[in-house]
């Protein structure tokens, strides 16, 4: 089995706790990310995809659980020093990479912004190198340094938001709906970057989409969440072929195929939460219903989904 | 069949500091009562502005009708006055964009929004316009319309914004629907139901549609016909088994490369190399031929014509002038060509 790199055990984040408004944004998710894998995560808008990868890179404070990294908890009380490791071994890559760049920065002050902050770089010199390095690394050029965020497409703006997280060089990065904003071709086009420096430096990647088809491209395993809960989590090939949770069934047969006569037989499956019937106290939670196939379901759910599964054999 | 909007020889520029950006640079096609064309390409190509120059929703002192016209019941739309264009806007044409706050006012009850088209272009009383008003949102799907009449826009989910719009956009029973990206912005679940909701719709009032997206399965979903824009023209057209089991251009293969397909194994994805043309000082041959790999020594001198594929497809691109030599599209087009009674690659039934 692959080494474990994230451990996220039972983790909730809730928001204006004790106030009307009080949202349950994640309510208590346990999974584990592998080195070297990409995790995808999908689910609707609102589902708490962008607060579970928020949470994890600590920009929120857990309500309740733990996230180890490396098997070190990254929550809690922590001295300067134990941050700057964590901050410098996690990055994040946004949807929107215009909002996410300091505008009035010029390129280079931009990418060498953790350069500096952990002072990876000898001197000027170096510094300027390494930007350089970076910058090609994600398919723009050194002319490119002098440049302010203004100037550059949309395609490129999210280069430049790689080549910043890259500049710390991080293990791990959490990738908030990187391509939501782009073009079809730009898509591809980030999506090829992306993989070919996960091969390059051995990076794991948590991937969060509403793109289910680009996901499943990218992802060796695909969680899918639903209002703060983790519904249902398995290999990406195997969730699409055998969807578990009838939430992960809705959502998979409601995405358009770039293929008119698959289109013309679609039918959707709408997901109504009664249908589970669960009675008070029941013990609904993860199970692991085939190898490495984790479906949160009561005990009586599991039985039947074995049942399924077992007469499909 | 019967065409309800005629598209000819369309230009149109922008004056701008930089200089003249040719937004439009030719564009013909029609449209035909009931169905649903979809404008594809990439941003930038010109789809809005090909759509707003229909609704002549483009900036008066900026933009310019260079040629060619839009001929919609019996008239050239690009000749007309504001105000004979506000009596067309709305009621015979509609249209919804990807935002629905652009078209809803945050401060007024969405039941007034409705209302007020209705009136303006209907004799009907104003009762009379709230039972229909209250009967299109039962249509588009709203629970408890009486009630949410009386609600502003931001008592509603995104989802149900875009419904009012269309509500709004189908108060007056158009001809023509025009949807710019509107459910790029939804879920994949929203979306599926507001695609449902249109198609049902459009038989039910036989409105003819322009659906105006990038994501190729909506298009697979909606469409009836594809025009595939690149650089300010329409470089292909057909019916939409034509554009997606037997494209012709370069540039559509690049587009349907760059999806993945769900069952294609890790293949890398095909990204379409370069950056799209300059506006302001466009290529003189064919747009595209600087960032495709099929371009041979006439793509840089002369714009190809369109070359008929069928009675109801057309291409333009140099590669299908009798001369020019066969190429093979890429692997992943050759895939959907194989499911193609037309085409060269066809290997058995389709289904
Ligand atoms: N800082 C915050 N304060 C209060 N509520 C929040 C905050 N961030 C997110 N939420 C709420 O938490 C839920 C999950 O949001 P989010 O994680 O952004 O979802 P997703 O990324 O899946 O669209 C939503 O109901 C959202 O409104
Ligand atoms: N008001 C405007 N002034 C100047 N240029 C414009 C204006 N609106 C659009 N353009 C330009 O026209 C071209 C086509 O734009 P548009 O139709 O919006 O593309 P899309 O295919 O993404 O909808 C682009 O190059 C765009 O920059
Ligand atoms: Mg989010
Ligand atoms: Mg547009």
């Amino acid at each position: 089995m692959a080494e474990k790199l994230v451990e996220i055990k039972n983790l909730k984040q809730h928001f204006n706790v004790g106030k009307a408004n009080e949202v349950k944004a994640v309510d208590g998710i346990s999974f584990d990310i592998y080195k070297g894998e990409t995790l995808g995560l999908v689910g609707e808008s609102g589902c708490g995809k962008s607060t579970t990868g928020r949470s994890i890179i600590r920009l929120y404070d857990a309500t309740d659980g733990q996230v180890l990294y490396e098997g070190e908890s990254v929550h809690g009380k922590k001295n300067k020093k134990d941050l700057k490791k964590f901050n410098r071994k996690m990055q994040m890559i946004f949807q929107d990479p215009y909002a996410s760049l300091n505008q009035r920065m010029k390129v280079m002050d931009i990418i060498a912004e953790g350069i500096d902050i952990h002072g990876l770089a000898k001197d000027a010199n170096d510094r300027k190198k390494m930007v350089y390095d970076l910058l090609e690394t994600v398919g723009l050029n050194k002319e490119h340094a002098n440049r302010y965020p203004h100037e550059f497409s949309g395609g490129q703006r999210q280069r430049l938001g790689i080549a910043r997280a890259l500049a710390v060089d991080p293990d791990f990065i959490i990738a908030d709906e990187p391509i939501s904003a782009l073009d079809v071709s730009i898509q591809a086009q980030v999506v090829n970057l992306l993989k070919e420096l996960q091969e390059e430096k051995g990076l794991t990647y948590l991937f969060i989409a509403h793109d289910l088809s680009m996901v499943k491209y990218i992802s060796d395993r695909i969680g899918v969440m639903y209002f703060g809960k983790l519904v249902e989590l398995a290999p990406a090939d195997e969730l699409y072929e055998n969807p578990m949770h009838p939430y992960t069934q809705s959502l998979l047969s409601a995405i358009p195929l770039p293929d008119p006569n698959y289109e013309r037989n679609r039918t959707r499956k709408a997901y109504d939460p009664a249908v589970h019937n669960y009675v008070d106290g029941e013990d609904v939670k993860m199970r692991e219903v085939s190898p490495n196939h984790f479906v949160d379901c009561s005990e009586k759910e599991f039985a039947e989904i074995q049942e399924h599964l077992a007469a499909k054999k | 069949m019967e065409k309800i909007l005629q598209v000819k020889d369309l230009e149109l520029s922008f004056h701008t500091f930089g200089g003249e950006v040719k937004a439009i640079r030719g564009v013909n096609f029609d449209l035909y009562k009931g169905e649903t064309l979809a404008i594809v390409g990439e941003s930038g190509s010109g789809k809005s502005v090909t759509t707003k120059s229909i609704m002549r929703l483009l900036p008066e002192a900026t933009s310019e009708f260079k040629n060619g016209e839009i001929l919609f019941g019996g008239r050239d739309l690009t000749k007309l006055s504001d105000k004979e264009m506000q009596k067309i806007r709305g009621k015979d044409i509609s249209m919804i964009f990807q935002d629905p706050m652009t078209s809803l006012n945050p401060t007024m009850p969405i039941g007034r929004q409705i209302t007020e088209p209705i009136l303006k272009h209907q004799k009907i009383s104003k009762d009379e316009a709230k039972k229909v008003a209250i009967d299109l949102l039962r249509l588009v799907g709203m629970p408890k319309p009486e009630l949410r009449m009386k609600q502003y826009p931001h008592q509603f989910s995104g989802g149900q914004r875009q419904r009012i719009v269309i509500a709004i956009a189908l108060a007056c029973n158009p001809q023509i629907l025009i949807a710019d990206e509107p459910t790029t912005a939804l879920d994949v679940t929203i979306q599926a139901q507001i695609l449902e909701l249109m198609k049902d719709l459009q038989k039910k009032i036989d409105t003819s549609i322009i659906f105006i997206t990038h994501d190729l399965g909506v298009v697979a979903n909606v469409a009836d016909r594809v025009a595939v824009m690149y650089g300010g023209k329409i470089v292909e057209i057909g019916t939409v088994d034509e554009i997606f089991y037997n494209p012709q251009h370069p540039y559509t293969w690049g587009l349907l490369s760059s999806m993945p397909s769900m069952d294609a194994e890790d293949a890398k994805l095909y990204a379409i190399p370069g950056t799209p043309p300059d506006l302001l000082d466009p290529p003189k041959g064919d747009a595209f031929a600087l960032r495709s790999e099929y371009a041979m020594k006439i793509d840089m001198e002369q714009p190809p014509p369109f070359f008929k594929v069928s009675d109801t497809h057309m291409a333009a691109t140099w590669l299908l002038h009798p001369e020019a030599p066969a190429v093979e599209p890429p692997e992943m087009v050759i895939e959907r060509m194989k499911k193609f009674p037309g085409s060269r690659y066809y290997e058995g039934s389709a289904n």
